[in-house]
Parts: C-alpha cells; sequence; structure tokens
C-alpha cells in the first residue's frame, strides 16, 4: 500500500488517477499511525509552504519511520520543497531538512514569467532510479513560483531564469518539482518507477 | 528551455463539444474524452474544457464529461465556464480538472481569485478575459461576450495577477471563431503588462497564426478548438512547424 498524505494542500485526484492508472495501491492516512503498514509514502503539495505546518511533528514522525523502515519517500511539488529545510516563503516554516538547503523564489524576468508554467526540460547530473528509461531532456509538467537549490543530492536541473533543481534524491528520499501526475507517460513511468522501488 | 504551450479547447454543451463563430451558431464537434484522448496522442500540452451553457442541467453533465477526459488523459485539464463561487471550482477541481478560469464571476466579485488562489494556490486560478476593441480600446467583456464592461483588458489582467490569478487566458472577441489569426497586438499589450504566464486564444485558422502569437504576440501559450476538432491540422504537424522555426515546444 501506498500512503498518500492529504493535508488540505491542493487537490489529490490527479494524483490518485494516475497511481490507479499504473495499478498502485493507494491509501490516503487519517492518523499518522496509518503509516505503520505503507510500503511506500507520497507527500503531494500545491500553494503556499505554510500549509505545510499542518504537517505536525507526529506526521514528520511516521514519515519519516516510513524512510527509516527503508522504505521510499517521494515529495511532489510543494512536497519537494519540505524535504529541505525550510523556504523564504515562510521562513518561520520548518522543512523536514531531509535535504540542504532553502527554497527560494523564482524571480520574473522578461520574456520568463512566475509562476513557471507549463513543460520544460529535465537534464540528469547523474543517475536516478525514479529516471530509470527516461531520456535526458525530456519534457514534464510544472507549475511553481519557488524552488529548491541545486545541490549533490540533485538528480534533474531544470532552468527557468535560473538553474534550479527539478529532482532530488538521498537514500529512499524523493522529490520533485515537477507535476508527474500531469506530464503525460513520461510522468507515469517516472510515478511507475518509484511505485518499483516500494512494492 | 519552457517550451511554448499548445492548448485544445473542448467547448461543452450537454456533455458534447460544439464550436461556434464569434460566440454563437453552435455546431457539434463530438465526444469530449475522445477529442481530449485523440489530441493527448498526437501531443497537445493541456485540455481546456469550457461549458458554453452553464445552465443547471449542463452544470451537472459537466462534472461527468470533466471526470469521464479526466480518467483518459494525464495532462493538465482546466475547467471554465459557469463557475461563480468556490463551491462550483471545488466541483471542478475533486472531478479532476487542476485548474478553473473565471470569467464573469471574477469580474462581479474579484475577490473570488483570491479566495481560490489561497485554497488552491495561485495556478489553480486562471482568470479568463474576453475583450472586444472598441476605440483603440480593449474592452473586457462579461457572460461569454454578451455584456460590455467598463474595465479595459490590459488593467483587469495586472489586477487580477495582483489579486493572485496565476494564468491570464485571453479571448479576442473579434477573432474568435474567424480563423483570420489570434489578435497579436491585443495579447502582446497583456503579456508584456503582467509577470503571469498569458494564454493566447480566439482567431487561430492556420499553422502560421501560431508562429505569429508566440513571436509577435508574445504568448506564453496559445489555445484553439476548431483547427483541432475537425482534423484541419494535427496537432504533431504544428509542433513541427514551430520546432523548424525556431520556437520551443514539446516534441
Amino acid at each position: 500500500m501506498i500512503a498518500l498524505i492529504d493535508y488540505g494542500a491542493g487537490n489529490l485526484t490527479s494524483v490518485r488517477k494516475a497511481l490507479a492508472a499504473i495499478g498502485a495501491n493507494v491509501e490516503t492516512p487519517r492518523v499518522p499511525s496509518d503509516l505503520g503498514q505503507a510500503e511506500g509514502v507520497i507527500v503531494l503539495g500545491v500553494g503556499n509552504f505554510q500549509q505545510t505546518a499542518v504537517l505536525n511533528q507526529e506526521w514528520r514522525d511516521a514519515i519519516v519511520g516510513v524512510v527509516e523502515r527503508g522504505r521510499p519517500l517521494l515529495g511532489i511539488c510543494l512536497g519537494l520543497q519540505w524535504l529541505f529545510e525550510g523556504s523564504s516563503e515562510a521562513p518561520g516554516c520548518q522543512g523536514l531538512s531531509l535535504m540542504s538547503g532553502q527554497c527560494e523564489q523564482l524571480k520574473p524576468e522578461w520574456p520568463y514569467k512566475v509562476p513557471h508554467v507549463g513543460w520544460n526540460e529535465l537534464e540528469f547530473p547523474r543517475a536516478s532510479r525514479l529516471f530509470e528509461g527516461i531520456r535526458n531532456r525530456s519534457q514534464v509538467y510544472f507549475t511553481h513560483s519557488y524552488a529548491a537549490p541545486v545541490t549533490d543530492e540533485t538528480t534533474a536541473v531544470t532552468t527557468h531564469v535560473v538553474p534550479f533543481a527539478s529532482a532530488v534524491e538521498r537514500g529512499q528520499v524523493y522529490g520533485v518539482q515537477f507535476h508527474p501526475e500531469k506530464s503525460g507517460d513520461v510522468g507515469l513511468r517516472i510515478l511507475k518507477n518509484f511505485l518499483n522501488n516500494a512494492v | 528551455m519552457l517550451s511554448k504551450r499548445i492548448i485544445a479547447c473542448l467547448d461543452v454543451r450537454n456533455g458534447q463539444v460544439v464550436k461556434g463563430v464569434n460566440f454563437e451558431g453552435l455546431r457539434n464537434a463530438g465526444d469530449p474524452a475522445e477529442l481530449a484522448e485523440r489530441y493527448n496522442q498526437e501531443g497537445i500540452d493541456e485540455v481546456v474544457i469550457l461549458d458554453v451553457t452553464a445552465t443547471i442541467e449542463g452544470r451537472r453533465a459537466l462534472a461527468a464529461t470533466v471526470s469521464a477526459v479526466a480518467k483518459r488523459i494525464f495532462i493538465p485539464l482546466t475547467v471554465g465556464g459557469g463557475i461563480r463561487s468556490e463551491d462550483d471550482a471545488a466541483a471542478a477541481i475533486d472531478a479532476g480538472a487542476e485548474k478553473v478560469s473565471l470569467n464573469t464571476a471574477a469580474l462581479t466579485d474579484p475577490s473570488l481569485i483570491t479566495k481560490l488562489a489561497a485554497r488552491y494556490g495561485s495556478q489553480a486560478a486562471i482568470v479568463a478575459i474576453d475583450a472586444k476593441w472598441a476605440d483603440g480600446k480593449a474592452i473586457v467583456y462579461a457572460r461569454s461576450g454578451q455584456a460590455g464592461t467598463q474595465r479595459e483588458a490590459v488593467e483587469w489582467a495586472k489586477e487580477a495577477a495582483e489579486r493572485g490569478a496565476g494564468e491570464i487566458l485571453l479571448t479576442s472577441i473579434d477573432r474568435d471563431g474567424t480563423k483570420s489569426g489570434f489578435d497579436c497586438a491585443l495579447t502582446a499589450a497583456v503579456s508584456r503588462a503582467v509577470p503571469i504566464p498569458v494564454i493566447a486564444s480566439g482567431g487561430a485558422g492556420s499553422l502560421e497564426h501560431f508562429a505569429e502569437v508566440f513571436r509577435d504576440g508574445c504568448a506564453d501559450a496559445a489555445l484553439a478548438a476548431s483547427i483541432f476538432h475537425f482534423s484541419e491540422h494535427a496537432v504533431h504537424d504544428l509542433k513541427m512547424m514551430l520546432h523548424d522555426r525556431g520556437i520551443p515546444v514539446r516534441l
């Protein structure tokens, strides 16, 4: 069972449908202790970083507990940003700090618009299990205004005004800034790669 | 580099895709889920479902249509037409849409933009602007182009962006359904005035028109309906042509 965390930040319908299409058994845990049986966990989010504050220490411990059992965690969009120490969008709000660095706002600079909306390229600085079978420079769908810094944990780089981490990986912790559930066949393959890691 | 997006619009009435000229005289163009799937296979970047009747009966049928389309395609889906309240937006999003497009409702109550952005994020709140030239001014129209307002398109786009809109869907009423090309002057004026992406709509009649609106209209995305519905040009042909012209697209 893959646990899809619902903390009220954005809609889960699309990711649920995409996971169903690739045959995943998905459940939405109501309380942190429900994560005890999870083979993998996905944290999705859109909107403001402040919304992640709903995920209190109990939830954080349960999510990290899944990783400590050797099971994978995938953060999508705001879920990737939450893996970092924090974001300038909500300075008082702590991230999970599984990745080092702070997320910063993308600044519009003509002709680049913010939010960064649309299909952009992934460049792979190194191999990642998440991108098995995915060609370098494949395009995926983004929609966000804040982005994570490029670090040693970056497995995909995308450039919009500045280069940012469009995917990260550290052990069994993964994050993608784009929306795999909205990125056509490429996105479904990425979700399937995550699933293969989990079950 | 960020690709210029090609968006197919499905004007839906009572569960069927229809298309009119200058917002009037609708004719039938097929089943929305089938059309959406065909476009997806051809490489369309996004799909917009626009409820062109927005009657009570039509609204119920719309949720079923959105759900049917969302089951078949895994690319961004926007729903517009008849979104009057947070509840209408929630119904569309729960049915499988990522974004909702506000038009008349945003003009009547601009705070609705901010409410939706706060609840679902700015990326989910598109403000649709229907504009028509009069005495050198692009005047904003409400109610599917039926009612003129006091607002001017560039100013309204700026206000919408400030209130939290994530994108502007800009339709030229003068060009809608005429196949005479996008209104590049209107699109460029709005695109240069706001920091958020602008989707150009209304008037696509040839592949060349898309190249024009990306180059001269500074559009971030272009939306069309009839040019795709009746298989006049495959989406792939369009993208190959844009690619050959050096315009970044997803192939």
